[in-house]
């Protein structure tokens, strides 16, 4: 069903490159534009975090545990400190590590996922093995062993318990779900023909699988990739629950979602603040990503141009 | 109108089936005439898009959103099917008019055994008991050429061949004994041996069971094998219309004669095919006269202006043969420079 | 090699001997090797520069894989193919790769066969940059004029595999088989998925382009009308094996096998007014995991003896450059 594409080709006047083609489907997807809005808002804020009056580790004994009111938004905590000064701060630190985990975990698990994929064989059996006995480590006890070991050891930029290190261990496990997509992807598109193509032109095998087959498979791993992150956010409260987190007095939306489970019944903002800022930066995330698999799916860009 | 006997079991008159899509209003089917006499192969020829199995669906009432039948007369008999309610519709389908397709193994239902498929066909329509069913379905099976009908009426639809599950497909077709068997490129799929079978099977079974057949293809070799008459579709109408003789013999549009003339004929030995030029125009935004002009070298060749101004009509101009071109066609302020 | 020397004193530039590939079936939890699909079986042939040899059968005898693996795009089971004097399944990597350069291959699938991300004249220039063929604009203006060539215009360049129609998607994987200046092309069934009046252009366009670069073609292909239109010489296969090879007239006027005889009756004619006598072939064609004894054809033939279940015939030149593998077709039984 070309015909309509002929008829674009004559009338276009200026060629639609596939970025912006991209652009104008990601516009289309009511959800991705209000996550990508809700995101930018989110951002933006808890870069300004430092224009407000309050500062988010010194204590207020006096003003402890206020109820929102027109001075405090969001209310106080146990120590008086401004609860929402306290979020856009451990936005900082919650959002960093939700980007660093999946920056990290799509480092190793790409190149990792992608050998397995591609040469298939002996490369893939001893490559599968690693990925299944990592997947397969009990996770609380390794993250807790290793930011143990990172905490005595006196390694340069992996401060104890600094946003780096903890997204460090986070990233170490979750590479395997990485690795397995992508090893997956490898195995669909390894088979088409315009694969084929290149090597038939003499294309080497890291040229195939950088130029040919990565760019096919950024939709899923987009997606994977912000699941990803609404993931780690969650990860590093867990952590800093078991005491192996971000410590206070830094806020995080994890130690402040945690702390805020003591006072559950009386103080219910403490922890409804926190975690509505959770719920909405995973959701916006994901809703960003869904738009941009839509986006980026060739097929669904050829069908729509078709019908 | 071409009238080729009077004797019509269908008769579609100004058929227009559209699709309303984001990028417009795509005219599939865009105004078409014909006729079917009973125990008739009337072969339906055209290129991808051209709306060939548009109109078949049509036919069948078939057409879902965003498609929409808009105006038209399709005449069954005494029935207009476009104003038959859903239940006289479902009555008349499979019984009377069935139809079958290019990919017999996704038609099938993969999980139920090729003979209780059949044997569905007896529940919708016939009052028998299962043990009737069953034997029906196994001679069903032996018709249409499966050997060891017993055996195979047991199997499930991954374990026949695509030759044999058209087999089973046209035994489904059959099954009614319909006055109409609509076969929307029934061969397509498969390989030369086998299509040869199958054409074979379904010229025996139209002699043996005296059904009309509409034979939807892009392929011409296969129109002149099969087809009494023939309507050549292009960009949703057609184009030229004829007995099959005539058609491949006197060519008349000059898409049929370029169709005819760009296909390799085993045999035949040229340096060189004839193409046409350009590609098929867009359904959504057609050229304001004749579909074909932009593509046309004799109308160039003759100088015609007037292509590119009006559509022309399917006008029979000779016994039995029309064509919708202005090569043959006087209009006001216009002489036809050929006369056929 | 002195033999492949006197070979090519012939005019021969690629040539097949004794080709196998098979393809493991895996089965069972430990996927286990448990059988094999023999597509190709044992074929010999040679393809002499600036001809185009047709290789026609049904789907699943082995015609597609015979082109990749002569392109090494698959590895043989056993067998060798010489392609301008160099083993083309001894040479290291690089040697490969430079090889490349002077075999190609176009699809049947134009649109399976681009990037879909990538703007086609950017999959044109692949090769350029892999090759690192002249200076980065030098490349574009060869794309460029490459387009040109194959009935495309300069603006594209830019655009996207989507955006173009099945002829010309077909166009552009012609275009990107041509930009190295190949010597032979395999065209795997190039003009199957088009419309009739496309398909004529493309093979227009193709026999254009040979004659211009003096190309060699592999044609493939099922359509017997099409193969004998482009074709110098035709070769049938089936299951595996080629069973006849011959010119193109000769194959024509007189076709030996029995299998090429049903082939050519089944083929239907647009010629309405032509009355034939079909031989209409029995059964379907068996399955390559499990190929019948003897000769692969037996069990459909009209003309099978008892002998042609046990004896396997063998290719034989039965008249000047016309062979078969057919017991019933001995040089006693040749019309001429």
């Amino acid at each position: 069903m070309p015909r309509k594409a002929d008829v674009k080709n004559k009338t276009m006047k200026s060629p639609e490159t596939m970025s912006s083609l991209v652009w104008r489907r990601f516009r289309r997807h009511p959800g991705a534009m209000a996550g990508a809005i809700i995101l930018a808002i989110l951002i933006l804020s808890v870069l300004l975090a430092g224009l407000s009056p309050f500062d988010p580790e010194i204590s207020d004994i006096k003003n402890r545990f206020q109820p929102p009111s027109g001075n405090h938004l969001f209310g106080t905590d146990g120590l008086g400190r401004d609860v929402l000064v306290r979020i856009l701060y451990g936005g900082r630190v919650s959002l960093s590590v939700g980007f660093l985990v999946v920056g990290i975990s799509l480092a190793i698990g790409v190149p990792i996922g992608s050998a397995a994929g591609y040469f298939g064989g002996w490369v893939d059996n001893v490559l599968s093995k690693v990925i299944d006995a990592t997947m397969s480590l009990p996770a609380l006890m390794f993250m807790i062993l290793l930011s143990a070991i990172l905490r005595e050891i006196d390694a340069p930029f992996l401060k104890s318990n600094s946003t780096l290190t903890i997204s460090l261990v986070l990233g170490v496990l979750s590479w395997p779900t990485a690795a397995r997509l992508v090893r997956a992807i490898f195995f669909t598109f390894r088979e088409m023909e315009y694969v084929t193509a290149a090597k038939a032109l003499g294309a080497s095998n890291l040229r195939i699988i950088i130029s040919e087959i990565l760019p096919n498979g950024l939709g899923p791993i987009i997606v994977e990739s912000t699941l990803g992150i609404g993931y780690a956010i969650m990860e590093e409260s867990t952590l800093s629950f078991l005491g192996f987190g971000i410590m206070p007095p830094t806020p995080s939306w994890g130690n402040m979602l945690d702390k805020a489970q003591e006072h559950l019944s009386q103080y219910p903002w403490l922890a409804i603040f926190p975690g509505l800022m959770i719920f909405l930066a995973i959701i916006s995330i994901n809703f960003i990503g869904d738009g941009m698999r839509d986006a980026l799916d060739p097929y669904k860009i050829l069908a729509q141009i078709d019908e | 109108m071409t009238e080729h006997s009077d004797q019509f079991l269908l008769k579609i008159r100004g058929l227009k089936t559209y699709f309303y899509t984001e990028d417009g209003v795509v005219k599939a089917v865009d105004g078409v005439d014909f006729n079917v006499n009973r125990g008739e192969i009337l072969g339906l020829v055209g290129e991808s898009g051209c709306g060939k199995s548009v109109t078949a669906l049509s036919i069948m009432q078939l057409i879902r959103k965003p498609g929409k039948i808009v105006e038209g007369k399709i005449s069954f008999g005494s029935v207009n099917l476009r104003e038959l309610p859903l239940e006289d519709i479902q009555e008349i389908r499979g019984n009377r008019i069935s139809m079958i397709f290019q990919q017999p193994q996704t038609s099938l239902n993969p999980v139920i055994t090729v003979g209780d498929q059949l044997a569905e066909v007896f529940e919708i329509h016939a009052d028998l008991n299962n043990e009737e069913m069953r034997e029906k379905s196994v001679e069903l099976l032996r018709t249409v050429g499966i050997a060891d009908p017993e055996q195979k009426a047991l199997a499930y639809p991954h374990e026949m061949s695509g030759g044999q599950a058209q087999r089973v497909m046209i035994a489904m077709g059959l099954a009614m004994r319909p006055e109409l068997l609509i076969a929307d490129e029934p061969t397509t799929a498969l390989d030369v041996t086998i299509q040869a079978q199958i054409l074979d099977l379904m010229r025996d079974l139209r002699n043996e069971l005296g059904t009309a057949v509409i034979l939807i293809t892009h392929d011409l070799g296969v129109i002149a094998e099969m087809a009494d008459w023939v309507a050549v579709m292009y960009a949703g109408q057609i184009v030229e219309q004829a007995g099959v003789v005539p058609l491949f013999d006197k060519p008349l549009h000059p898409y049929t004669r370029g169709l005819i003339n760009s296909i390799p004929v085993l045999g035949e030995t040229k340096h060189r095919l004839a193409d046409i030029d350009g590609v098929v125009p867009n359904l959504v935004d057609l050229p304001k006269g004749c579909n074909f002009a932009p593509r046309c070298k004799a109308r160039k060749k003759y100088g015609l202006s007037i292509c590119e101004e009006i559509n022309p009509d399917l006008k029979e101009i000779m016994p039995n043969h029309s064509v919708r071109c202005w090569l043959y066609q006087d209009a006001e302020d216009h002489k036809a420079p050929l006369k056929p | 090699m002195t033999q492949d020397k006197a070979e090519n004193q012939n005019g021969e530039l690629v040539v097949v001997k004794d080709l196998v590939k098979y393809f493991p079936v895996r089965g069972g939890v430990l996927r286990k090797i448990v059988n094999w699909v023999q597509a190709v079986d044992g074929i010999s042939f040679s393809i002499r520069k600036g001809e185009t040899l047709g290789l026609v059968g049904e789907s699943g005898c082995g015609k597609s894989t015979t082109g990749r693996t002569i392109l090494h795009l698959l590895d043989p089971t056993s067998g060798t193919v010489v392609f301008n004097d160099q083993n083309v399944f001894e040479l290291q990597r690089q040697e490969m790769k430079v090889l490349r350069r002077d075999m190609q291959i176009i699809f049947q699938d134009p649109y399976a066969s681009l990037n879909p991300r990538r703007p086609i004249g950017e999959s044109i220039k692949a090769g350029l940059n892999i090759h690192q063929v002249g200076t980065p604009t030098e490349r574009t203006e060869m794309v460029l004029d490459i387009l040109h060539k194959v009935g495309l215009e300069d603006y594209h360049y830019h655009r996207y595999p989507h955006e173009f129609s099945g002829g010309q998607r077909q166009r552009i994987g012609i275009a990107r088989a041509i930009a190295l200046k190949p010597k032979f092309i395999v065209c795997d069934e190039p003009v199957s998925a088009l419309d009739v009046s496309i398909q004529s252009q493309v093979l227009n366009l193709l026999q254009d382009l040979q004659d211009e670069f003096g190309l060699t073609y592999l044609f493939i292909a099922h359509n017997l009308s099409v193969v004998e239109h482009i074709s110098d010489r035709v070769a049938v296969m089936y299951l595996g094996k080629i069973i006849e090879l011959a010119s193109r007239d000769d194959l024509y006027s007189n076709p030996l096998h029995p299998y090429t005889k049903a082939l050519m009756s089944a083929i239907p004619i647009p010629k309405p007014s032509l009355r034939r006598t079909r031989t209409i072939l029995k059964g379907e064609v068996p399955s390559p995991l499990d190929p019948p004894s003897g000769c692969r054809f037996h069990p459909r033939c009209p003309i099978a003896t008892e002998q042609c279940s046990v004896e396997e015939p063998e290719f034989v030149e039965v008249m000047k450059d016309h062979y078969v593998a057919c017991l019933g077709v001995g040089p006693q039984n040749v019309r001429i």
